[in-house]
């Protein structure tokens, strides 16, 4: 149901792009004719609902179509960037987990200490910065006055030339995990404080269980619940702002890819980027879901809905 | 303000640091936007200098690569962020109030729909729903950047408003309002607006935030105001180009969006810690 819908709305904003993609297709000098054949080609002569029907269909065949540009297949063309996208979007969340969680705790646990205050205001910077900024930031410190890592780009040959690759992605992943860090370190921090303020601390601690352990054992599963929804939403956000990332690092991955379709009014290409963005954000939502009632009997009976 | 003697004003003083700073570094952005309307350190568009001069008491930005004064160039980008903030907030603001609330008062299916779209919508960046409605305009400009931003925005306020609404719309007073015939737009301006504005108004704070920083990642992407318009995402679009000779160029500009973004944040947390004494200010 909400990928129909997903698909509904794609489909009506593709249609509102001005500019035929056939006059696109073909350059400025075609003649009539060679438009309408190249319309017809295409199907865009075809009524809309007549088009909306014929994309559907695709849809559920996995056909996404061919480039209007390279003619290439565009299935095939996104599987060639997710071999960037995929392990930039994955290992920029875990790192960011890794460093937001412990310090997220600590942030809260020791919130009127000088560390637990400068990690907060460390945070509400995180929070301001813009993503490519930061890259930009971090190539000139790295790349450019300490000459550790190259500044972007990525080996031709992708992946074959694994060390070259994954030297090329360490700046990026960097850049990713600390700014999906700072927005989680916030809501790892108020849960925690939810959790510190909670009768079901106080009684395992009367009961005679230690600090540490009260908040590893009773703290950590029942704080996780509110933060794996919001996990949900920064992964899928993380996934879809690679487009920037992409940008500053001259990476060839899916950002870059939508970019340049939008430029050349590359529309399968286009709706093909974000059909696949949209199946996977979906699917992340459903799984943080699930994930949640698996902690969490409380959630696993109860009415979704209402906010 | 005659609250002066409520419990909230208590509140109000103990938290008056985050709402000073933000009011400041808020104000002085305002400032040097409206000081660039009738004075500027140097001709935006004339030559100033060398190429790529290095900070100095004449440049104290250094200058551009083609030799124009960088710290005129970063004070235009006040007047953008400003205009660009301002425009796509209110655009957001009419378009998600109006959605929510009908949202809210709509048939269950209907009601239903559009909440699935919304929270499709918002699984999605600003950025990139921005992108698509820039795409979809014929040229970009201002104007473009402004509107794509805005209807991004819509999305999220919608989806606050219609929450918001649906929360008052099950108190009893609703109910009495009703009973004794107040029509549903006397129900709304008379009771719901009033009610969910505080928390509205502290959102629509944080939007703006995230309209500024849209704003200069679309102008980074090539996608916002076109050249003319001195954008902070656009300067330090081009001064990536340069980082090699002049890295001040690559920082200044988004110190500059830094102070910004985290002054309107400051301001909409001193904002609702007023409008909602009881919430902590921890979050």
């Amino acid at each position: 149901m909400s990928l129909l819908i997903a698909a509904l709305v794609l489909f009506i904003l593709l249609r509102l792009l001005p500019g035929d993609p056939a006059n696109a297709l073909l350059g400025v000098g075609a003649t009539p004719d060679q438009i309408a054949a190249a319309r017809a080609q295409l199907g865009s002569d075809q009524p809309l609902a007549t088009q909306f029907v014929q994309y559907i269909n695709n849809l559920a065949r996995f056909d996404l179509g061919v480039s209007f540009v390279s003619r290439a297949s565009v299935l095939a063309e996104i599987g060639n960037r997710m071999a960037v996208t995929l392990p930039l979007t994955i290992f920029g969340f875990l790192l960011a987990l890794v460093i937001a969680t412990p310090l997220g705790i600590i942030a809260a646990v020791r919130a009127n200490t000088w560390y637990g205050w400068t990690i907060s205001v460390v945070s509400q910077l995180g929070i301001a910065i813009p993503v490519f900024w930061l890259g930009i930031l971090l190539v000139t410190l790295f790349a450019i006055n300490l000459r550790w890592l190259p500044s972007g780009g990525f080996p031709l040959r992708g992946w074959d030339r694994t060390g070259e690759a994954a030297i090329a992605m360490i700046l990026p992943v960097l850049t990713v995990a600390l700014v999906i860090a700072a927005s989680l370190l916030r809501y790892v921090r108020a849960t925690t404080l939810d959790v510190l303020g909670s009768d079901y601390l106080r009684t395992a601690r009367a009961l005679g269980s230690g600090f540490t352990e009260a908040l590893l054992r009773h703290g950590l599963r029942n704080g996780a619940v509110p933060v794996i929804s919001i996990l949900g939403i920064e992964l899928a956000s993380t996934f879809l702002g690679a487009v920037v990332i992409e940008r500053v690092f001259t990476l060839p991955g899916m950002g870059s890819m939508l970019l340049l379709a939008i430029q050349q009014r590359d529309y399968p290409n286009v709706q093909g980027v974000l059909i696949v963005s949209t199946l996977l954000v979906l699917l992340i939502g459903f799984a943080a879901d699930l994930l949640q009632r698996l902690i969490d009997p409380r959630l696993r009976d109860r009415v979704r809905g209402t906010a | 303000m005659t609250a002066l003697d409520t419990p909230a004003t208590r509140q109000t003083r103990r938290l008056a640091p985050t709402l000073s700073i933000g009011i400041l570094l808020v104000g002085l952005h305002i400032f040097v936007a409206l000081l660039t309307l009738v004075w500027t350190p140097y001709d935006p568009t004339a030559m100033a200098g060398g190429r790529l001069e290095a900070p100095s008491w004449l440049h104290w930005a250094g200058t551009d690569r083609l030799g124009r004064d960088f710290f005129t160039q970063i004070m235009l980008g006040s007047r953008i962020a400003l205009i660009v903030g301002t425009g796509a907030v209110a655009i957001g603001a009419v378009i998600g109030v109006t959605l929510g609330i009908l949202s809210a008062f709509a048939t269950r299916w209907l009601d239903d729909a559009l909440a699935a779209t919304l929270d499709i919508l918002i699984a999605f960046p600003t950025l990139l729903i921005a992108m698509l409605v820039v795409a979809a305009s014929d040229n970009a400009s201002l104007f473009s950047a402004i509107l794509a931003i805005g209807i991004a925005l819509s999305a999220i306020v919608a989806r606050l408003t219609r929450i918001l609404a649906k929360r008052i719309l099950l108190l009893d007073y609703i109910t009495a309002a009703r009973t004794s015939g107040t029509s549903w737009l006397g129900i709304v301006f008379g009771h719901i607006l009033p009610n969910i504005w505080p928390t509205l108004s502290v959102n629509f704070a944080l939007q703006f935030g995230l309209a500024v920083i849209a704003e200069a990642s679309l102008s980074y992407l090539g996608l916002g105001a076109p050249p003319p318009n001195a954008s902070w995402g656009r300067l330090l679009q081009e001064a990536q180009g340069t980082v090699f000779t002049a890295p001040i160029g690559a920082i200044a500009p988004g110190i500059a969006l830094l102070l910004l973004v985290i002054g309107i944040n400051m301001l909409a947390d001193g904002l609702r810690d007023i409008a909602d004494p009881t919430r902590s200010s921890d979050r």
